[in-house]
């Protein structure tokens, strides 16, 4: 299909310092696509937010971007432990973050929030102890 | 033994012989005499407080006019990572590359793309055997030289890495003559643009007695008024930064050492409180530590004494510039334990130019116990008439001979009361 162009990315569950570098990436296209300012800082808020728990909560994951005429569609997956509760990990401030990178502040809980706030649509499905599927799809 | 050389002087044009800034240096290095401050050279640290707390503007740092880059055909520009914290509603770190770029640089390379090197082979050097804890980060020039001159029993502690402004100055020649083969090394012209005095001195003074790294230091605040002139953020900006959430937190304190991952460190600024902390750590006090960042300066580097904006204001821009960075944009080369030996500082700290000591300013036993007996006679209201600091300040150096007891105004005026009754 011509009017798809779709973007794969492991991201790195060992090599913490690496984290957000797809969604830098991703960023980057988009810019060189010519996307309206605002789009692209809501596309690489989202995505990046969604990286970085794959890294922090669940040793990494898969990030594929799909960009359509009218739409983009982000889809996270990992394999980590899973969120039990999910309206929970997505009230704004719930966080188990470790000590270790808050210092580098991260850690607010305000990850998930953020990814609603900035999609058109959010959806969280997972499983304990077998991972998490994130789908986020913003409107052009 | 030569001196060595410091950016922070007096303008004594400006001193009006207050006694305001002996108060505030930590190392008790200024004296009035004659009506004017002046600085012992063998003291100074170069932290900058007396530049802070001058009301006169009488203390100055002495830096490399900007005019000095004309001297070389290929300029390359070392912004430290506070540079980005200076500017209202900065959102993209790219402005400010290209911006420099604008201002006539040929190259540039970010000193906190260094850092994040840095921070890597920190984590290395953190992993090897044997090492004594707690290690104390080597970036601050101040803590450098306080170390030697103060806490001589912990020049062991300090990481013997590059800082990482000698890093990106040694990555960022090496880049040039890549990409230019036909420059010689003469050509080549490195300017670190400083938040302090401290890192003037410290470049200036050629630290290990080899080639000097840095061919000229900036004011960051002379290069941010050239830069806010051209950098207009109209145009989408071709040159991009390399810097991460680790990158940029180097500008402030605790961000060096959250970049270790792991919770057993210590971050302290100022130099009243790296002062503490350092005799703290010299009587074992704080044993479960393995790494201890310390700067100088209030807040971190933001707090240096030649930035333009407040330290706070530009800790919360550069909180919301790293917001949605990479981690870091500067991996390791390969994993292992490593540290490439050109970023190794291979000779000790009391060795280095920084850390000589001047043994005149020892004293024997025998000075020592005529200074507290001397001591005893004084008034003990460190009023500062006599140009000391303190009155004991001012015991030591009676018995040094560099002050007459006379010189003290309230033990004369006592002495004539005496004689009126
Ligand atoms: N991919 C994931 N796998 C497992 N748990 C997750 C995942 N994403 C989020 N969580 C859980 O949901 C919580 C809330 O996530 P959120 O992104 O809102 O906050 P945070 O990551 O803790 O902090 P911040 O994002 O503000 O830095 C996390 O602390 C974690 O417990
Ligand atoms: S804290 Fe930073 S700005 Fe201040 S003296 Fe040390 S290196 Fe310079
Ligand atoms: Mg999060």
């Amino acid at each position: 299909m011509a009017d798809v162009l779709r973007l794969h990315f492991t991201v790195d569950g060992e090599d913490f310092t690496s984290a957000g570098e797809a969604s830098a990436q991703v960023k980057k296209k988009l810019r060189q696509m010519g996307y309206d300012p605002e789009l692209i800082r809501r596309v690489s808020i989202a995505m990046y937010e969604g990286e970085i728990n794959m890294v922090i909560h669940a040793g990494g994951g898969e990030a594929d971007i799909c960009i359509y005429p009218d739409k983009i569609e982000i889809l996270l997956s990992d394999k980590g432990p899973g969120i039990a509760d999910i309206a929970l990990a997505m009230r704004a401030g719930y966080s188990t973050a470790p000590e270790t990178v808050r210092n580098l502040g991260f850690g607010a809980g305000m990850g998930l929030p953020n990814m609603k706030r900035y999609s058109d649509f959010m959806n969280v499905e997972s499983v304990v102890g077998e991972g998490t599927k994130v789908t986020m799809i913003i409107n052009t | 033994m030569e001196k060595y050389l410091h950016s922070v002087t007096i303008v004594p044009d400006k001193c009006h012989g207050c006694t305001h800034c002996l108060n505030y240096c930590p190392t008790e290095a200024i004296r009035v005499k004659d009506g004017k401050a002046v600085i012992n050279p063998d003291r100074c640290i170069d932290c900058g407080q007396c530049i802070r707390v001058c009301k006169n503007k009488a203390k100055k740092a002495v830096y490399d006019g900007l005019g000095e880059i004309e001297r070389f055909k290929f300029k390359i520009a070392l912004p430290a990572p506070t540079l980005y914290g200076q500017f209202d509603n900065l959102d993209e770190l790219d402005y400010v590359i290209q911006g420099l770029y604008d201002i006539g640089f040929d190259y540039v390379f970010e000193v906190a793309r260094a850092a994040e090197i840095v921070s890597e082979y920190t984590r290395r050097y953190l992993r090897s055997a044997d090492l004594p804890k707690p290690i104390i980060s080597s970036a601050c020039p101040v803590i450098l030289r306080l170390i030697s001159l103060r806490f001589p029993s912990l020049a062991g502690n300090v990481i013997p890495l590059m800082s990482p402004m000698e890093t990106a100055a040694i990555l960022s020649r090496k880049e040039a003559k890549k990409t230019h083969p036909e420059l010689s090394d003469e050509d080549i012209g490195v300017c670190f643009i400083s938040p302090c005095p401290a890192k003037v001195s410290y470049v200036k003074n050629n630290p290990d007695n080899r080639k000097p790294l840095i061919d000229c230091v900036f004011s960051m605040k002379e290069v941010y008024f050239k830069l806010i002139a051209r950098m207009k953020r109209e145009n989408e900006p071709q040159f991009v930064s390399r810097t991460g959430v680790v990158g940029l937190s180097w500008a402030t304190s605790g961000g060096e050492s959250a970049a270790i991952f792991n919770e057993k460190y210590l971050a302290a600024d100022g130099i009243e409180n790296v002062i503490s902390v350092l005799d703290q750590i010299e009587n074992n006090a704080l044993p479960n530590l393995e790494f201890i960042e310390l700067n100088s300066c209030p807040g971190g580097c933001v707090g240096g004494v030649m930035t333009v904006a407040n330290p706070f204001i530009a800790k919360a821009r550069l909180q919301s510039l790293r917001r949605y960075l990479p981690i870091s944009r500067n991996f390791a080369i390969s994993d292992g334990d490593e540290v490439p030996s050109e970023l190794i500082i291979h000779t000790p700290l009391a060795e280095r130019r920084i850390g000589h000591y001047n043994p005149d300013e020892r004293f024997t036993l025998q000075m020592l116990n005529d200074i507290e007996e001397c001591n005893k006679c004084l008034p003990q209201i460190d009023c500062g008439a006599c140009g000391a600091p303190t009155c004991h300040a001012f015991a030591e150096d009676v018995i040094r001979g560099h002050a007459k007891i006379d010189e003290c105004v309230i033990l004369a005026l006592w002495a004539k009361q005496d004689k009126k009754e």
